[in-house]
C-alpha cells in the first residue's frame, strides 16, 4: 500500500506539466516538436524556487485548459486606441477583426518553420523556463514586426489580445525587430470577453538595434479568474533606448518577467509599472536588467496600490558586469496598502561587479495619508473620492511615463470601469 | 435679526484613544455677518474646537450639540459639513504631491454643487473664477495649478487656504491660526482677502494667539477659551487687554 502511494506521488510530480498540456496538440513543425520534448524534462516552479518564492502556481497549473479558435465577431471599439491594430483571440490572429497598413511596420503572421530561420528568434529565451517553453511548443502564429532602418512611426501599432470562453489557454508570441535608427511604439492590451479560468501565456522577444528607440505600453486588464504570465526578452544594442510601461488593473494571477540584456554602450533603459488591485489578485513583476557594457543607464519605477486581499510582488534585479563601468542604475518601488489584508513583497537585487557605478534603489510601503484625506474632505470631497485622488496622484508619474495621450485616456476609462473611478 | 449660522451648545469632546477631555462645555453662537475671534493660551482647546466642528476623526463628542443653519451636523462626515457650507482654513495646510490645486478644487466645487442640486461648473467659468479669486489673495495663478501646497512657502500656503475659501464661498469659515508664521506683508494680504470675502450672509471665526491679526480683521466678538470652555466674551477691546495682561488675570478673576 505504502509502496503504491510513493509511486503515485512520483508520477504526479513528473507529469504535472504533461498533465497541464494534455489537451493541446503539437504542430508537426520541428521547432515546436523540440520545444514539446523539452517540456517532458521540466516541472512547474514552486515557492521553494527563489524566482517564484512569493507566487503560488497551484491554482493555475491545476486548470484543464484547451485551445479554442473562436470565430465570433467581437465589438472591441472601446479598446481600440490606434489607427493600426491587430486583434488576437485566444492566441489566434484574427485578420478579419484587424486593421493596419504595412507602410510603417513590416507585419507578418508566421509559423515556427518560417520563424526558426530568423537569426534572433528564440535565441535568448531561457530554455529551462517552463512557461516560455510551453509557449514555444504551442503558439499558433508569431506576430512578427519589423521596423525598417530609419523609419519613424507616427502612430503606434496596437495589439489587442482577447481571451474568450472558459478554461482557454492562449499562447501568444510577439517578435519585434526595431531596425537601426528607427523609432516606434507598440501598445499591447490584454482583455477578456465572457471568459473565466483562462490563461494567457505570452512571450515577447524584442531586438532593439543601434540608435533605435522602442517603446512598449502594456495594459493588463483580464478580468476575474483569468491569469497572465508574460515574458519579455529584450536585447539592446549600442545607443538604443528601450522603454516598457506595464499597467495591471485586474486578473487572478498576473506575472511579468522582463529580461533586458544591454549589450551596447550608451543605452538607456526605462521600466515603469503601476498595479491597482481590489480583490484577491496576485500581481508579480520580476524585472532583470543585465548591464554587460559600460556607459549605460537604467531607470525603473514601479508603484502598487493594493486593496482587498490582494498580493503584490516586486523583484527588481540589476546586474552590472565586471567591466561595465560608469553605469547609472536607478530603481524605485512604492506601495500603498489600502486594506489590512493586502500584502506586498518587495525585493531589490543589485549585483554589482564593476567599481565605477552609481546605483540606487528605494522601496517604501505605507498607507494613504489620513491628514491629506481629511484635508480634501474638509473641502467637500467625499472620502471615497479623496482616496481615489490620492491614489491617482501616487501612480501619476507612472501614467505620465506612457507618453501617449490615447493610452492614458484609455487607462483612465478602464480605471472608471474596473475600479469605479471618476476622473 | 440676522440668522444663526453656527450654534454650539455645551460641547464636550475628548480624544478618542486617550479618553482625555479637551472641550468641557463650550457654547458659542455665531450669526450671519459676524466675525468672532477665539483666543486663549496653548492647550486650551482652540484647535480641537476647529477639528471637532469640521468633523475630524479621533474625537468623541460626549455631550452637547453643533448646529449649522438650524441643522444638526454632528452625524455628518467632514465633506458633508463642507457641502453644508463649513470651511476650515488649516493651521498647517497639508502638502499633497501629485494632486493639482485646481483639479481638486474643481472636483470639490462640483461635488458641492451636485450635493446642492446645482449645475456643474464649466471649465471656462471655472478658470475665470480661479483668476478672479486668486487675485483676492494675490496668489500667483501658477501656484493655483501646482500640486496642493507642494513647495509653497508658509505665506503661500496660508494664502492658498484663503484662495480656496474664496472659491468655495462658505457660510461659516473657521480660520485656525491663519496668522501664525506670516510676516506682516503676508498677514496684511491674507486679512485683506478675508475682509473682501466677508459679508452679511456669512460668518468668520478667527482662532488666534495674537492680537495683531485683529488689527486687520476687526472682530465683533472676542472670546477667551481656557480649559475647554469660553470663560469670557467681550468686544475687540478684550483682545487688547489680553495682549497687555496675558491670560493669567482671567484665572485670578475666575
Amino acid at each position: 500500500m505504502t509502496h503504491e502511494l510513493i509511486i503515485m506521488s512520483e508520477t504526479t510530480t513528473s507529469n504535472k506539466v504533461t498533465n497541464f498540456i494534455k489537451n493541446l496538440d503539437v504542430s508537426s513543425a520541428d521547432f515546436q516538436q523540440r520545444a514539446a520534448e523539452r517540456l517532458g524534462e521540466l516541472d512547474f516552479p514552486t515557492t521553494r524556487d527563489e524566482y517564484w518564492k512569493y507566487t503560488r502556481l497551484g491554482k493555475l497549473t491545476k486548470l484543464e485548459l484547451s485551445k479554442f479558435a473562436d470565430p465570433d465577431k467581437l465589438n472591441l471599439t472601446k479598446h481600440i486606441i490606434s489607427n493600426d491594430y491587430i486583434v488576437v483571440v485566444n492566441g489566434f490572429v484574427r485578420e478579419d477583426l484587424s486593421q493596419f497598413s504595412k507602410l510603417d511596420f513590416e507585419i507578418d503572421f508566421l509559423g515556427s518553420d518560417r520563424m526558426a530561420k530568423e537569426h534572433y528568434f528564440d535565441k535568448n529565451l531561457n530554455k529551462k523556463d517552463v512557461f516560455s517553453s510551453i509557449n514555444s511548443a504551442f503558439f499558433e502564429k508569431v506576430i512578427s514586426i519589423k521596423v525598417g532602418a530609419n523609419k519613424i512611426n507616427k502612430g503606434p501599432l496596437q495589439i489587442i489580445y482577447v481571451s474568450k470562453g472558459d478554461q482557454i489557454i492562449s499562447n501568444t508570441r510577439l517578435y519585434i525587430e526595431a531596425g537601426k535608427s528607427s523609432q516606434s511604439e507598440i501598445i499591447q492590451t490584454f482583455i477578456s470577453k465572457e471568459s473565466t479560468d483562462s490563461f494567457t501565456n505570452h512571450v515577447t522577444e524584442a531586438y532593439v538595434s543601434e540608435n533605435s528607440h522602442l517603446k512598449i505600453n502594456k495594459a493588463q486588464l483580464e478580468e476575474g479568474s483569468n491569469s497572465i504570465i508574460s515574458t519579455e526578452q529584450v536585447h539592446q544594442e549600442r545607443n538604443s533606448v528601450f522603454k516598457i510601461n506595464t499597467i495591471t488593473l485586474s486578473g487572478a494571477l498576473v506575472r511579468n518577467n522582463i529580461n533586458i540584456s544591454v549589450t551596447g554602450e550608451n543605452c538607456e533603459t526605462f521600466m515603469n509599472g503601476a498595479v491597482i488591485t481590489k480583490d484577491n489578485e496576485v500581481v508579480d513583476n520580476h524585472t532583470f536588467v543585465d548591464h554587460q557594457v559600460p556607459n549605460c543607464m537604467s531607470d525603473e519605477n514601479y508603484k502598487y496600490v493594493l486593496g482587498g486581499k490582494s498580493t503584490g510582488v516586486f523583484n527588481g534585479r540589476v546586474v552590472v558586469q565586471k567591466d561595465a563601468q560608469v553605469i547609472n542604475a536607478y530603481q524605485n518601488n512604492g506601495n500603498i496598502l489600502l486594506s489590512d489584508y493586502a500584502k506586498i513583497n518587495s525585493k531589490p537585487e543589485l549585483e554589482i561587479y564593476a567599481d565605477d557605478v552609481k546605483c540606487s534603489h528605494g522601496s517604501t510601503t505605507g498607507q494613504l495619508d489620513d491628514e491629506a484625506i481629511f484635508y480634501l474632505q474638509a473641502r467637500g470631497i467625499s472620502k471615497e473620492n479623496a482616496k481615489k485622488l490620492l491614489v491617482r496622484a501616487f501612480i501619476g508619474e507612472v501614467i505620465e511615463s506612457f507618453e501617449n495621450e490615447h493610452f492614458e485616456n484609455y487607462i483612465n476609462e478602464q480605471l472608471a470601469e474596473i475600479h469605479d473611478w471618476r476622473n | 435679526m440676522s440668522k444663526t449660522l453656527l450654534d454650539i451648545k455645551n460641547l464636550h469632546a475628548e480624544i478618542e484613544e486617550e479618553g482625555k477631555a479637551i472641550l468641557k462645555g463650550l457654547s458659542l453662537t455665531v450669526k450671519a455677518g459676524e466675525v468672532h475671534a477665539i483666543m486663549g493660551p496653548n492647550g486650551a482647546g482652540k484647535s480641537t474646537l476647529a477639528s471637532v466642528v469640521s468633523g475630524k476623526d479621533g474625537y468623541e463628542i460626549t455631550e452637547g450639540s453643533i448646529e449649522m443653519d438650524g441643522a444638526d451636523i454632528l452625524e455628518l462626515d467632514p465633506d458633508e459639513r463642507a457641502k453644508e457650507g463649513l470651511f476650515l482654513a488649516f493651521q498647517y495646510p497639508v502638502e499633497i504631491p501629485g494632486v493639482s490645486n485646481i483639479n481638486f478644487l474643481r472636483t470639490a466645487l462640483n461635488e458641492i454643487k451636485e450635493y446642492r442640486g446645482e449645475e456643474q461648473i464649466s471649465a471656462k467659468d471655472f478658470m475665470a473664477m480661479v483668476r478672479e479669486k486668486s487675485s483676492i489673495v494675490e496668489l500667483d495663478p501658477k501656484l493655483a495649478s501646482r500640486s496642493v501646497n507642494e513647495g509653497f512657502s508658509g505665506g503661500e500656503k496660508k494664502r492658498n487656504e484663503i484662495f480656496q475659501m474664496a472659491m468655495l464661498e462658505p457660510k461659516v469659515a473657521i480660520l485656525d491660526e491663519t496668522d501664525s508664521g506670516l510676516d506682516i506683508d503676508a498677514l496684511r494680504i491674507v486679512a485683506a482677502g478675508v475682509n473682501k470675502l466677508k459679508n452679511e450672509n456669512n460668518a468668520v471665526i478667527l482662532i488666534t494667539h495674537y492680537q495683531r491679526l485683529l488689527d486687520y480683521i476687526v472682530p465683533d466678538f472676542v472670546h477667551v477659551l481656557a480649559d475647554g470652555k469660553i470663560v469670557k466674551t467681550g468686544d475687540k477691546t478684550l483682545a487688547l487687554e489680553l495682549e497687555e495682561k496675558g491670560y493669567d488675570w482671567l484665572n485670578a478673576e475666575a
